[in-house]
């Protein structure tokens, strides 16, 4: 078996039983690196540092020193700021910025001695559900559609993690998800995608997109291994003031597989009409995994669902709006000349943010505007509290909620692009997760007819990411799910 | 009131002071910011903006705008909320500055003036809340372009907003001159204009005396009182003018041109900002624990008011002596130790003439006094006990404000013990009367020949001779 | 509510993005698509409900005040498009 197929958790076991030392590892995940090229999902390779940390790794375990991660070749959304390593958000606007400073979360995993192997292509600032924002370009989807040639989008934000991942050009990457860019991605590549609670993970370090939404997550190919991943990211930061102080339990240790008697919540409000029948039937498949588990399913109600993504795209381009007003040309980044300030800081913007970049910040500046404060953004803040309510009431009855994570499968680049709201659609069964802060993984369920990956989402309670991944285990033992995209099957295999 | 060509009219003022909290840290971040340093040198990467970066707040500085509103006799506002006041300017790294907005950490309060007629009255105090300082601006280091100097960037203010209670320029100079005396005696802010520590925004409209308020402008960025109480009268002139040309003030921001004298419109958008206020989703609220609150009540010190009224009641010293002993905490606490078991008026009296003079002659504050307060205090015990006369303490202290010595050490080294030697007074009083025959003569029908006398026989003793003893010779040998 | 030309000028000023005339047309017609979408929300009575601005509700942490940062100008101005004798530099704002 080669090692790029391995798991964090095989990997972990060879490492430790010496079957391969961390820099074969890491030379083998170079090499897939490469091969996955054409897919775009890298914006920058660190091979050489990959190689450094490896050897590193191999030096600490021969110490007996190896840590949770040591040796295990991850890659890094490039909304991370990665010290003495280009960070780029995938903006224009951000040409040659290298951080001077490490994200707590990418410091975490480097000293649980996890290897760096580069950073991963995602929609501009994160803004967008099909990472075809990238001013570094799309990023391909390694799946494809039976009997259909043309490229997919991976999902986005975080494309370029979730493609990576299941392409086998990393064992597990890092994620944001501020609307569901961790969770779609991964339905859409057919990983596991972790969405920790609000404060879980710290933000220091991460570029900001809209600051109350933001989580940092892991993305793998098992929910052992997102356990794994979320274990050495986790933890409380001084640095951010929203971190929170709450301990960080043993994930692996969740993993019981022991379900009896778990109340499962099953949002009516979850039941888009015009939904693919498929996804409607993987609902009602998982449900009856978890039934025979020994769950016990309940019907439940989130009464405001429907108006979660419209509260959404106020709150996240207000913040947006703001968080960005940063990007101006005087201390880092692009800078396009103007022969007075504000032609300075009007040109730059305007060359440095693509289209989705520039709609949201726009949005954002027209809410938060005098007279619109209250009708817009206050309002906003309201229906957002009366989400979190719904949550609030549904797990009075519930200990996790069952659902689709996306209402449909990968689609093509170049789809829906010219339509702003119908791109946002993608992100109406994860966007609540956000608003409420809630911790939700997605996992691979199935395949939709035409061979593309789906995926199921669990939602807990704040902080209880244990039975998340508790629940997510069960299914993704029971969904057994062991397809692999087009993209190793034919190709790589074969240049192997 | 001010005297325009149609009639009286009323300056209504309200200030907005910036003052620097003392901290050794900024406002949310862990960069000095301790003033004159190299540029950029004090500049974290939170200050810059960089991408990622995040605040976390300064506990010294809430301890410092929570002891300030208690200084002002303010309501504390147990939870308060940090928002995001959104604009453009270099000297802005963020493109916001992080305030307080809806609700600040501190509420209403007061300040009450000394009014030089000796009347007192109070000035109301809308608000106090916590604030980033913004970088610096150089304009003179290139023909074309602006530098941006981002160690102040961050530096946590105190924005200390009055109510339009001051009613003139020079109202508005004692509300300055007090606030920084609060302030100073807190310790929450050194007060330093030179160094920018202390800003003040005013706005200033006029109206006829009765009616309503009319439209305001606000002369942004003066750092000196002296500038405010000028900026203030020229504007308010302008208005009344204006007015009385039959136009209308426009409500806008205006900067004070020190050389010209006059106040100019800004030319900045400051003008038309909409400054997008919205709570920062980076920090929460900020919550107080009562305890804590009243644990810093009880810290706090002495305050002017508090020590003027003691000072009074206390040493008996007149109103106005006692404002001038408590302006400023080293003062009072001067006059203290020279008053301590001693003639408090007398120590008063010395302390606001003589050597509040000396000092403004060599112009240095009361900490770098040459004459430390036990000398003073020595002076004063040997004018009290006859070693020296009151005259003679007045060359002794002018020479101990040159050499700082000990005035019992110059009292000796010169010689100027008082002689209360009645046999040697004597021998100086019937020589004067000997050498002046003439004068004795009209000492029957002109008494005040007696002065004459006093006064020779004072420099034939070098001014030595008891005063008492000697008018009481005279006076004997003179009988008829 | 549909944005006009006229806003989505004023908006981009304010949000210092230079656009083109030809652009603020097909703007306007996007940003209004979008307003009208989120405007759904006034369906939703929200009478006495407060608003909610962060996810995890606790109180707002503190550090002491220690000197810990900064001292590296050089760290600081190393991004820097234009830095001039240890400033950044921007076209001179008069003022
Ligand atoms: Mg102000
Ligand atoms: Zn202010």
């Amino acid at each position: 078996m080669s090692l790029t197929a391995l798991t964090i958790t095989k990997a972990r076991r060879g490492l430790a039983a010496k079957e391969f030392s961390a820099r074969e590892l890491a030379e083998a995940h170079i090499a897939a690196v490469e091969a996955a090229r054409p897919l775009n999902a890298y914006i920058t390779e660190t091979p050489d540092r990959a190689l450094a940390m490896a050897d590193a790794s191999d030096a600490r375990r021969a110490k007996g020193e190896a840590g949770a991660l040591d040796g295990i070749p991850l890659a890094v959304k490039d909304l991370f700021c990665t010290k003495g390593v280009l960070t780029t958000a995938g903006s224009h606007i951000l040409d040659g910025f290298v951080p001077p400073y490490e994200s707590t979360v990418s410091a975490k995993l480097w000293a649980a001695g996890a290897v760096m192997l580069g950073k991963t292509n995602l929609d501009e600032f994160a803004m967008g559900s099909s990472n075809t924002t990238s001013y570094y370009g799309p990023v391909e989807n390694p799946w494809r559609r039976a009997g259909d040639n043309r490229p997919l989008v991976p999902g986005g934000s975080s494309g370029g993690s979730a493609a990576a991942v299941a392409a086998r050009a990393a064992l597990g990457a890092t994620g944001t998800d501020t609307g569901g860019s961790i969770r779609q991605p991964a339905s859409f590549c057919g990983i596991v995608g972790l969405k920790p609670t609000y404060g879980r993970c710290s933000r220091w370090g991460v570029v900001a997109f809209a600051s109350s939404l933001d989580h940092p997550g892991p993305m793998t190919r098992t929910v052992r291994d997102a356990a794994i991943m979320l274990g050495a990211m986790a933890g409380h930061d001084p640095k951010d003031s929203t971190s929170s102080p709450v301990p960080v339990p043993d994930y692996e240790a969740a993993l019981t597989g022991d379900i009896k008697g778990l109340r499962v919540g099953i949002p009516k409000e979850y039941r888009l009409d015009g939904m693919p029948g498929e996804i409607e039937a993987l609902w009602s498949q998982g449900i009856a995994w978890l039934r025979d588990a020994g769950a016990e399913p309940v019907d439940i109600s989130l009464p405001h669902t429907k108006y979660a993504l419209p509260a959404y795209y106020i709150i996240a381009p207000a913040e947006a709006s703001s968080n960005l007003a940063r990007y101006d040309g005087v201390r880092f980044g692009l800078r396009v000349p103007g022969n007075t300030l504000d032609e300075l800081y009007e040109n730059t913007r305007a060359a440095g943010f693509g289209a989705e970049v520039r709609r949201r910040v726009l949005i954002g500046t027209y809410v938060l505007s005098a007279g619109y404060y209250d009708a817009y953004y206050l309002k906003a803040q309201r229906v957002r509290a009366l989400i979190a309510g719904d949550f609030a009431t549904a797990f009075e009855r519930c200990d996790c909620i069952l659902a689709p994570t996306a209402p449909s499968a990968a689609f093509p680049i170049g789809e829906k692009s010219d339509d702003p709201i119908a791109m946002y659609l993608n992100d109406v069964f994860t966007v609540p997760a956000d608003l409420a802060g809630l911790p939700a993984v997605s996992v691979p369920a199935g395949l939709s007819a035409d061979g593309l990956p789906l995926g199921m989402q669990m939602i807990g309670r704040a902080f209880d990411e244990a039975t998340v991944l508790r629940v997510g285990d069960v299914v993704e033992r029971a969904a057994a799910f062991s397809h692999l995209p087009g993209f190793i099957s034919a190709g790589a295999q074969a240049r192997r | 009131m001010i005297e325009g060509r149609t009639g009286q009219w009323e300056v209504v003022i309200g200030l907005e002071v910036h003052a620097q909290v003392v901290a050794e840290a900024k406002l949310f971040s862990g960069a000095a910011t301790a003033f004159g340093a190299e540029p950029n040198s004090q500049v974290s990467t939170v200050d810059a903006a960089f991408p990622g970066m995040l605040p976390v707040i300064n506990r010294h500085c809430v301890e410092q705008a929570v002891k300030t509103g208690l200084g002002l006799d303010a309501e504390i506002n147990l939870t308060s909320v940090f928002a995001r006041k959104n604009y453009f300017y270099p000297d802005l790294p963020a493109g916001y500055q992080i305030s307080q907005y809806e609700s600040p950490v501190v509420g209403r309060g007061q300040v009450r003036l000394d009014l030089p007629d000796g009347s007192t009255r109070e000035v109301g105090i809308t608000r106090l809340h916590l604030e980033q300082d913004a970088g610096k601006s150089l304009h003179d280091q290139h023909p074309r372009d602006t530098y941006i100097d981002l160690n102040r960037a961050g530096t946590g203010l105190m924005e200390i907003v009055s109510e339009p209670d001051l009613r003139s320029a020079e109202e508005a100079g004692i509300y300055l001159r007090k606030l920084r005396s609060i302030l100073r005696y807190l310790g929450t802010c050194d007060g330093n204009m030179e160094e920018g520590s202390l800003r003040c925004d005013c706005n200033v409209s006029v109206r006829r005396p009765g009616e309503t308020f009319g439209t305001r402008c606000e002369i942004k960025n003066l750092n000196s009182v002296r500038f405010a109480v000028q900026a203030i009268d020229v504007e308010a002139r302008r208005q009344i003018e204006l007015i009385e040309e039959g136009g209308t003030v426009a409500q806008e921001t205006r900067l004070f041109d020190t050389a010209r004298n006059m106040t100019r419109p800004m030319r900045s958008k400051e003008n038309d900002f909409d400054y997008r206020y919205f709570p920062d989703p980076d920090l929460l609220p900020l919550v107080l624990d009562r305890e804590w609150v009243e644990r810093l009540r009880g810290q706090l010190p002495e305050l002017p008011d508090a020590k003027q009224a003691r000072f009074v009641a206390e040493y008996g010293l007149p109103a106005t002596d006692a404002a001038v002993l408590v302006g400023e905490r080293a003062t009072a606490e001067y006059f203290e130790a020279v008053a301590k078991g001693r003639d408090a008026m007398a120590a008063a009296h010395w302390v606001v003439g003589d050597l509040f003079g000396a000092l403004n002659k060599s112009g240095i504050g009361i900490d770098e006094s040459p004459i430390k307060a036990a000398q003073l205090g020595a002076l004063i015990d040997l004018i009290a006990d006859g070693t020296i006369s009151g005259r003679i303490a007045k060359d002794v202290f002018a020479e101990m404000a040159e050499t700082g010595a000990d005035p019992a050490a110059i009292v000796e080294a010169k010689g100027l013990r008082q002689v209360t030697d009645t046999g040697a007074i004597e021998a100086a009083v019937e020589a004067v009367l000997a050498a002046n025959p003439a004068q004795v003569a009209q000492y029957a029908g002109n008494p005040k020949v007696l002065g004459f006398f006093v006064g020779q026989v004072m420099k034939a003793t070098q001014g030595k001779a008891n005063p008492a003893l000697v008018n009481e010779l005279l006076r004997k040998k003179l009988a008829p | 509510m549909a944005l006009d030309k006229a806003t989505v000028a004023r908006i981009a000023t304010l949000a210092r993005i230079r656009l083109s005339d030809a652009e603020l047309e097909p703007l306007a017609a996007e940003l209004s698509g979008i307003i009208g979408f989120v405007e759904q929300l006034d369906e939703v009575n929200t009478d006495g409900v407060a608003p909610m601005t962060h996810a995890g509700m606790t109180a707002l942490p503190m550090r002491d005040d220690i000197v810990t940062d900064g001292g590296d100008r050089d760290a600081i101005l190393a991004n820097a498009p234009s830095p001039a004798k240890g400033f950044f530099a921007v076209p001179k704002v008069v003022e």
